[in-house]
């Protein structure tokens, strides 16, 4: 197990050194940072200055050692606009999005696990006819659209919830809600297809000649089997929701990481931006080898 | 009329599918008693296996329906037990093992853990449960029983996830076991030793067994009565003796007749130049020595024969001959030229000369094309053979070679049978007439009334158009009335090579001598007078 966890890290290290190198040359074929930084109408001499103090008259190479060394103690330097280190800034944002994904994507998993193999259980009863419906609809649904109704209703029009802000955990609701739904659609319909197949397989045959109950052959014979794929598409959702649900944030206001992104993209915090993608991309580095590790804890024929 | 531990009375299940009703049985009726062994053999697609599913509740309907009959067990109906009843009499008083033991076994679960659970679901405190397991799997005979329980079933060979299945299934020591083609995807030695297994099993705990099967040896091994299955219906019933020797119906005529291993051997060839010349053939896959120095020659439409069990080789041997992959050293001269040294361009075009019949075919035709298409497909890569309007004519001329009708050549491969599927693949090689085509197991996944028509249709082949064919089988009798050499193969070496009646009538190795004793003859004689046989020189051991 030890040598499939260093086996996995190792690999997700080398796209993160891919990403790290990528990253500094894509930012500085944007242009010169210090036409971003500095006023339109600064003089040449500000310029140069400029370019003295942040290092950018060194070749190229150094840039990239000096920029590599920065990264290994997390520093990205000072965000512009809160004249904080932008690192800083960014975990704080971070959480609250870490917090976010997690408890959606605990919900949607639940959720989407036991529906999806009641579905499944009796393939064209009525309960799989009905969550064949639903969760297709989910998984097609325009979550911008839906937040901004669930705004009009439920906040506006019924005043049950915040239109925005994380003050209550009455603020958390509306977000988790509208997040929840295109996951949890798309997630129902991978488990009942898994599931289909798994209870169809020759060691439920086996378990029902053992006279098991229907509920272990369901969610122990089945169930672990079914699970793999799935797991590739709940890491791959959570994944999309760490980076940010940028749309969701913004409309709810809340202060994660994908409206900071977007907020910092605005008003050119280059620092803030940089590192908001460092962070995220690490965190969804660590979120795929979380999967392999959960695949490999599922199926011991990964593990050897 | 006394009791019988388990009946079957007048059994029809029908199955509503896309297409329309399939009858599956049509009153059927069979019994099986304390100590004794049911047979019920038949072809695939006869409704041998639905029977015994019914019993196990293990039809799903929809869409299957039972329109009529009853099964006895204990003095009640099973069929008009509620669920939870037949799940108590499920794996406590009727056990079940199957074909295929690797995907019957649950592929994310401890086998240990698997065995406890059929005795903790009955009821089995759960020490006990795992103290019983450890005795069970030290019976069946696995090494380090301990250790086996906490492994996977991937991390064993077929032969002993089977007996992990025997294990598991007499856990809770039932009345009545119901095996279902146990054997068929084993070698010859390990299914001899399993089926030995089987019956001291019985001898110890009494229980009726029911066995399922397609295998002629297999009843004459094993089975006090059988019951012959054909479209559904019970054509014939009787003991096994009975049935071989003095069968009433003329399917259990046919059946017997096809049996494999009986016919005249072909007489020793002239001596010619060879057409392929092997020599010191070895290939390692990582550690694994798959070919160690292997040599042969193959006159021109000679028929050689390679027989081993899995993992002696023989497989790669085809492979390597075909360069689907590449050996480490050796050479392979076909007409001189060495195979083995061919530049891409070189191999390409002595392709033509060299064709592959697969084990599947199944699998090894391309669903989407029609048969006339994947017949012509050899035409289109080799352009240079048939002018494309000369096409459908010889399509049709192929078919009739082996068998099949010109209006064939529109369909596609799902709309025929397994040995029609054979024939396809057959006239695909045939299509760039090969000299030597090389069959891999090309006969193992058809029934043996099937697999006799095929073999014929090779035969036939070799004699009118002077082919050569390497024959790669696990099954000695099938290649004895076809072949004019034998190879037979073991971890990656040749250990007897000579000609048919030499390997066959006096075989020098005791490797070959254990593979032909441990082939099952379908006489029921025969297997009797060889367990004698075997008993005594045992006694003799002992004593």
């Amino acid at each position: 197990m030890l040598t499939f966890i260093r086996k996995r890290s190792l690999a997700s290290l080398v796209s993160l050194v891919g990403l790290v190198v990528l990253v500094f040359f894509l930012s500085r074929l944007t242009g010169d940072p210090t036409d971003l930084y500095l006023p339109l109408d600064a003089t040449d001499e500000m310029r140069a200055r400029f370019r003295e103090i942040y290092g950018l008259d060194d070749p190229l190479l150094v840039q990239f050692g000096r920029y590599v060394g920065d990264l290994l103690r997390l520093d990205f330097g000072d965000s512009i606009r809160k004249a904080r280190p932008a690192i800083e800034v960014v975990l704080e944002a971070f959480v609250w999005t870490l917090q976010l994904a997690l408890v959606t994507m605990a919900l949607v998993t639940v959720a989407a696990i036991v529906v999806g193999s009641l579905a499944a259980f009796r393939v064209g009863g009525f309960f799989d006819r009905v969550s064949g419906i639903l969760s297709l609809v989910a998984a097609s649904a325009p979550d911008f659209w839906i937040a901004i109704v669930a705004i009009v209703v439920f906040a506006v029009g019924l005043g049950w919830l915040p239109t925005s802000g994380t003050g209550t955990p009455w603020h958390w609701v509306l977000p988790i809600a509208v997040l929840f739904i295109r996951p949890f659609g798309l997630i129902v319909q991978v488990v009942r297809g898994s599931m289909i197949s798994a209870l169809s397989s020759p060691y439920v045959k086996t378990a029902r000649a053992k006279g098991l109950r229907p509920r272990k052959i369901i969610f122990v014979h089945a169930l672990r089997n079914a699970m793999l794929p799935v797991i590739t598409v709940i890491g791959d959702q959570a994944a999309s929701l760490l980076n940010g649900a940028v749309v969701i944030e913004t409309i709810f206001g809340f202060p994660g990481v994908g409206k900071l992104m977007i907020d910092s993209i605005l008003q050119r915090d280059f620092t803030v931006v940089l590192a908001s993608i460092m962070v995220t991309a690490l965190a969804i580095f660590l979120m795929n080898l979380l999967i392999d590790l959960a695949y490999a804890t599922l199926d011991p024929r990964i593990r050897h | 009329m006394p009791d019988h531990l388990l009946e079957v009375r007048d059994l029809s299940v029908e199955f509503h599918t896309a297409g329309g009703v399939v009858k599956a049985v049509r009153g059927v009726s069979w019994h099986v008693d304390r100590g004794e062994t049911l047979a019920i053999l038949g072809e695939s697609g006869s409704g041998k296996s639905v029977s015994t599913a019914a019993i196990l509740d293990l039809i799903d309907m929809p869409p299957g329906r039972i329109t009529s009959g009853e099964i006895l067990f204990d003095g009640r109906d099973l069929l008009r037990l509620g669920a939870a009843a037949r799940r108590d009499i499920n794996g406590r008083r009727i056990a079940m093992i199957f074909q295929d033991p690797l995907s019957h076994l649950n592929p994310v679960y401890p086998v240990g853990w698997q065995i406890v659970e059929t005795m903790t679901a009955h009821g089995l405190p759960g020490a006990r449960a795992r103290a019983e397991a450890l005795r069970l799997v030290t019976r069946v005979g696995l090494p380090d029983p301990a250790g086996a329980l906490r492994k996977y079933p991937h991390e064993f060979s077929g032969g002993q996830r089977q007996r992990l299945m025997i294990a598991m299934a007499l856990a809770m020591k039932p009345d009545v076991l119901i095996a279902d083609e146990p054997t068929t995807a084993l070698d010859v030695t390990v299914q001899a030793e399993v089926l030995l297994l089987l019956k001291e099993l019985q001898q110890e705990t009494g229980m009726g067994v029911v066995i399922i099967t397609h295998d002629l040896g297999v009843v004459a091994e094993i089975a006090d009565r059988v019951v012959v299955m054909n479209a559904g219906e019970i054509v014939e019933s009787g003991p096994a003796r009975e049935v071989y020797h003095d069968p009433r119906h003329p399917y259990t005529r046919k059946l017997i007749g096809a049996a494999p291993g009986k016919g005249e051997m072909h007489p020793p060839l002239a001596r010619a130049e060879p057409v392929l010349s092997v020599r010191n053939v070895r290939k390692a896959y990582g550690t694994f020595t798959a070919l160690d120095g292997v040599s042969l020659d193959l006159m021109p439409g000679e028929t050689l024969a390679v027989v081993g069990e899995s993992g002696s080789g023989k497989s790669t041997l085809a492979r390597v001959l075909l360069r689907l992959d590449e050996p480490d050293s050796g050479e392979a001269l076909w007409k001189g030229r060495d195979l083995f040294r061919l530049s891409p361009a070189e191999l390409f075009a002595l392709r033509r000369d060299l064709q592959m019949v697969f084990q599947d075919p199944t699998q090894s035709l391309n669903p989407r094309m029609t048969v006339a298409q994947l017949i012509s497909e050899a035409w289109a890569i080799h352009p240079r053979i048939l002018p494309r309007d000369r096409w459908r004519a010889r399509v049709a001329e192929l078919l009739a070679q082996v068998g099949l009708r010109p209006e064939h050549a529109n369909r596609y491969p799902h709309q025929f049978s397994g040995g029609q599927r054979q024939r396809i693949a057959i006239a695909r090689a045939l299509a760039l007439e090969p000299e030597l085509i090389i069959c891999d197991e090309a006969v193992s996944a058809l029934d043996v009334s099937v697999q006799a028509q095929v073999i014929d249709l090779l035969d036939r082949l070799r004699r009118e158009m002077g082919i050569a064919f390497i024959f790669i089988a696990h099954d000695l009798p099938v290649v004895r009335d076809f072949a004019d050499h034998v190879m037979v193969m073991q971890r990656g070496r040749v250990v007897e090579h000579g000609t048919v009646r030499q390997v066959f009538d006096s075989p020098r190795e005791p490797y070959t001598r254990a593979l032909l004793a441990a082939g099952l003859d379908p006489d029921p004689d025969v297997q009797a007078a060889r367990r004698a046989a075997l008993r005594t020189e045992r006694r003799a051991a002992g004593a």
